[in-house]
């Protein structure tokens, strides 16, 4: 296993983990833009382009690209999220090469106007069909709630009226801006040629103008709130709740994770025994996300209407409880345990180590062998997670309900 | 690409299958029992699933939470299921600790506790479930779908119904357990780094004297109707299409599976390039072949707005109408590359190997190796499958709507 990394002339960085053991390979291009770097007006553009780069090139039309793509039997796809837009395939080793040729092709996209005009009524297909699918839009509303007039409180997708209003000529001006060589990085893992890898991404990428994309990033300093949103078509009612966290290159971003393993995993966790056992949540979850700058907490409920409020003040009820005592030897002995098991599963794949090189890189700079992680989830003791719930409080957050209760008690 | 599977029937019915993953650190495992829904009474639907939120409360010397915590400790990554046939439980974990979990689970199925004092957590566990599919209109959609187009008892949802979840008692339970988890039809599948002849040991001593009860029959009743619209207060309008195919053990089965990767197998593909690409209709829409152990069927799914559904049901049902006029051999070929890459990535997983054997093995009665799955593919040409299509043009559509309006079906569709 050898990490190997190179920068092209115009900035493009191209980084793999090559195991000559592999029988798969795993390419990705993560390019550093997303939703907080979006305007009011352009709202939910970053996912529209991820959509309109496989409509096609001045050299290839979009049915090419998929069928180029299905010829090599690659398994691909791409995600936006609020920092990030990534294009990722997994192929047979022989198919490398010509993967990232074609991804470095379509990632300079033609922009059509006929083929945006299509598209937009697919984007606004998902938009309707994520609105009627909970939490019914409630966490695009909470995430603005929390984070306020910060970049990340903004939607991914944008809403109908702001997909709606955009044009191709604010799309054009976007991919300008923000797909500068210097902002992307072509990272790679498995069975990976790095000479190869490097000479097809010159000879693919090194002609693309650097426009010096950058991104200015601001802590972001929570609100915290209380709403409940009536949604009478609901039968479940969802409770969603956002508190401030670790940021991706804060030391303590191990022990939340640890922490929230221990309180808020799908299983074996203080809200699973609290809540989902006695069958009176049908889920109950507390999870780490983290970004540049900032991080957030998440809780995630969903239950019986009339079970909300109690389960809602369940949930507060155990928060302070953790903040004032701490987590036991036991629990963090069985968190680790299951991060540890998760962890090598995780690797066994080239596409599951893909995400993980490419995000410790774009999000730290810096590379993490599988040993690298196991230890540093291993060196996590109590005092740790005492430390990081100090900094990062859980029960300090902002709380949004939807479903069909009109009224909600906030919990004391 | 190289596997062998190795396989051992005990003297109790239990079939062991094992496919050992030298790459691996990991091993993984599936085990079904024949505790699926099929075998619930018509008016305790929902048994199977309470009997496994039930068994997972409590086993051996366990209970509830010791379960839940030796598991965890192991770093045993698990999940569990109830389909029409069996109930399954699997797990992941780092090789070393593959016997101890598996004796974990030896205990689940015969010697589960059954608290009854747990029963009613489970009740509301399931309630829950069936409450929040209320809020999810595809998956309400294809639920009832697969309800119309299969005989009883194979559409049954896993979840069973209000009424039959509430009617279940703990006498009903464990009564379904002691018929039903029993080694007779119980299949046992093991991928990963294991050694063939340390694991047939282990599996002798935990699950050997397991004992077996009388074979489980099957009373089927005919299918519901071709054509259901449910009324849904929601954004988008919901479309479910089935008609018939072959089973996975038919010698025709992958001139089938390649007619319908043609449909909808990568973004080049038809329903993905006519529905979505030209005609920006809808985000999701898809097809895909499934099972019985006799007999197969397709199902496709297309989401979209109210004002578009028309549209949407039309094209789709045309391109359904139009795979008869044939394949061509590039649409074949990019299937094919496809698969080939799907085969390879399967052999790094040593979960989906485990779950693939045992399913080959009840389909088939049989195991098979990736390499015999890959002669297959490579033995089909577009002609093979434009005879199979000739001789089986999709027809007899079974057609589920949701949403605000129900949608205009010619009546040909369902002939």
């Amino acid at each position: 296993m050898r990490f190997l990394n190179h920068t092209l002339p115009n900035g493009l960085e191209v980084i793999a983990e090559c195991n000559d053991e592999a029988n798969t390979s795993a390419v990705g291009f993560f390019v550093k833009t997303g939703a907080r770097d979006e305007t009011d007006e352009v709202s939910g553009v970053s996912h529209f382009l991820e959509h309109m780069v496989f409509k096609g090139t001045p050299s290839r039309s979009a049915e090419d690209v998929n069928r180029e793509f299905d010829e090599f039997g690659a398994h691909y796809n791409a995600y936006t999220s609020e920092e990030q837009t990534v294009y990722y395939a997994a192929v047979l080793p022989e198919y490398v090469r010509p993967t990232v040729e074609l991804w470095a092709d379509v990632l300079r996209p033609s922009l059509r106007t006929e083929d945006f005009t299509t598209e937009k009524q697919v984007i606004l297909e998902e938009i309707k069909m994520y609105e009627d699918q909970p939490p019914f839009g409630g966490d695009d509303r909470i995430r603005a709630t929390h984070f306020g007039k910060h970049p990340l409180g903004r939607s991914v997708l944008g809403t109908i009226d702001t997909v709606g209003a955009l044009d191709v000529e604010q799309m054009r001006a976007y991919f300008q801006q923000r797909y500068s060589p210097d902002n992307i990085v072509l990272a790679a893992a498995g069975k990976i040629d790095f000479e190869d890898l490097v000479k097809t991404a010159e000879r693919a990428c090194g002609a693309w103008q650097r426009t010096d994309a950058g991104r200015v990033v601001e802590r972001a300093v929570g609100q915290t709130g209380f709403e409940c949103v009536h949604k009478e078509a609901a039968t479940q009612e969802y409770v969603i709740q956002l508190a401030d966290a670790p940021a991706v290159a804060d030391d303590d971003r191990v022990a939340a994770k640890i922490l929230t393993t221990i309180v808020g995993d799908d299983s074996g966790s203080r809200l699973y025994w609290e809540l989902v056992d006695p069958g009176i949540a049908e889920h109950a979850s507390l999870s780490h996300h983290e970004y540049f700058g900032s991080g957030v907490y998440i809780t995630y409920l969903a239950q019986d209407p009339e079970y909300a409020e109690k389960n809602l003040q369940a949930v507060l009820a155990i928060y302070r409880e953790v903040e004032k005592h701490g987590v036991t030897a036991q629990e963090l002995s069985l968190a680790k345990n299951k991060l540890a098991s998760r962890i090598v599963l995780g690797s066994e794949k080239p596409r599951g180590r893909l995400f993980v090189v490419g995000a410790n890189w774009t999000y730290r700079r810096e590379y993490r062998t599988v040993k690298d992680d196991l230890a540093l989830v291993d060196s996590i003791q109590l005092d740790d997670i005492t430390q990081v719930l100090k900094r990062y409080p859980l029960s300090k957050s902002t709380t949004l309900a939807i479903g069909p209760l009109k009224k909600l008690k906030a919990p004391k | 690409m190289s596997s062998q599977i190795f396989t051992h029937t005990f003297d109790n019915g239990l079939v062991l299958l094992a496919e050992p993953m030298e790459s691996l650190e990991s091993a993984a495992f599936t085990l079904r029992v024949p505790g699926g829904n099929a075998y619930e009474p018509a008016d305790r639907a929902g048994l199977a699933t309470l009997a496994q939120e039930l068994a997972i409360r409590g086993c051996g010397s366990r209970n509830n939470r010791q379960f839940v915590e030796d598991l965890d400790n192991l770093g045993v990554e698990r999940g569990e299921s109830v389909f029409d046939s069996h109930a399954s439980y699997s797990g992941a974990t780092l090789a070393r600790k593959l016997t101890p979990a598996l004796e974990i689970f030896a205990d689940l199925v015969q010697r589960p506790t059954l608290p009854d004092d747990e029963l009613e957590a489970c009740k509301m566990t399931v309630l829950q479930e069936i409450s929040a599919i209320e809020d999810e209109p595809s998956q309400k959609v294809m639920l009832e779908l697969r309800r119309q187009h299969f005989p009883d008892p194979w559409g049954r949802p896993s979840h069973g119904s209000e009424q039959g979840v509430v009617s279940t008692s703990i006498a009903d339970i464990r009564q379904f357990v002691a018929r039903t988890y029993q080694p007779r039809g119980a299949i046992l599948g093991v991928a990963g780094r294991v050694d063939w002849d340390q694991l047939r040991c282990d599996v002798e001593r935990l699950f050997g004297k397991w004992k077996a009860q009388p074979e489980l029959t099957i009373t089927e009743r005919p299918a519901g109707d071709r054509v259901t619209h449910i009324a849904h207060e929601s954004n988008q309008t919901q479309i479910g299409i089935a008609y018939p195919s072959v089973a996975y053990r038919d010698k025709d089965y992958f001139q089938a599976w390649g007619a319908v990767g043609v449909l909808s197998g990568g973004m080049s593909s038809r329903l993905f390039t006519e529905v979505r690409e030209k005609r920006g209709l809808c985000y999701s829409v898809f097809a895909s072949q499934t099972t019985l152990r006799d007999r197969g069927s397709v199902i496709c799914y297309a989401g979209t707005s109210a004002e578009r559904a028309q549209e949407t049901l039309d094209v789709t049902l045309g391109e359904l109408r139009r795979l008869k006029e044939g394949v061509l051999p590039e649409e074949l070929a990019r299937l094919r590359a496809r698969m080939k890459s799907a085969l390879v990535m399967q052999q790094e997983s040593s979960s989906a190997r485990s779950g693939s054997l045992v399913r080959d093995y009840y389909y088939l009665g049989a195991p098979r190796t990736m390499e015999e799955t890959n002669r297959l593919v490579d033995g089909l040409t577009a002609d093979s499958i434009n005879a199979y299509l000739t001789a089986n043009p999709p027809q007899q559509f079974t057609i589920v709507t949701l949403g605000s309006q129900p949608l205009k079906v010619d009546a040909n569709a369902i002939s």
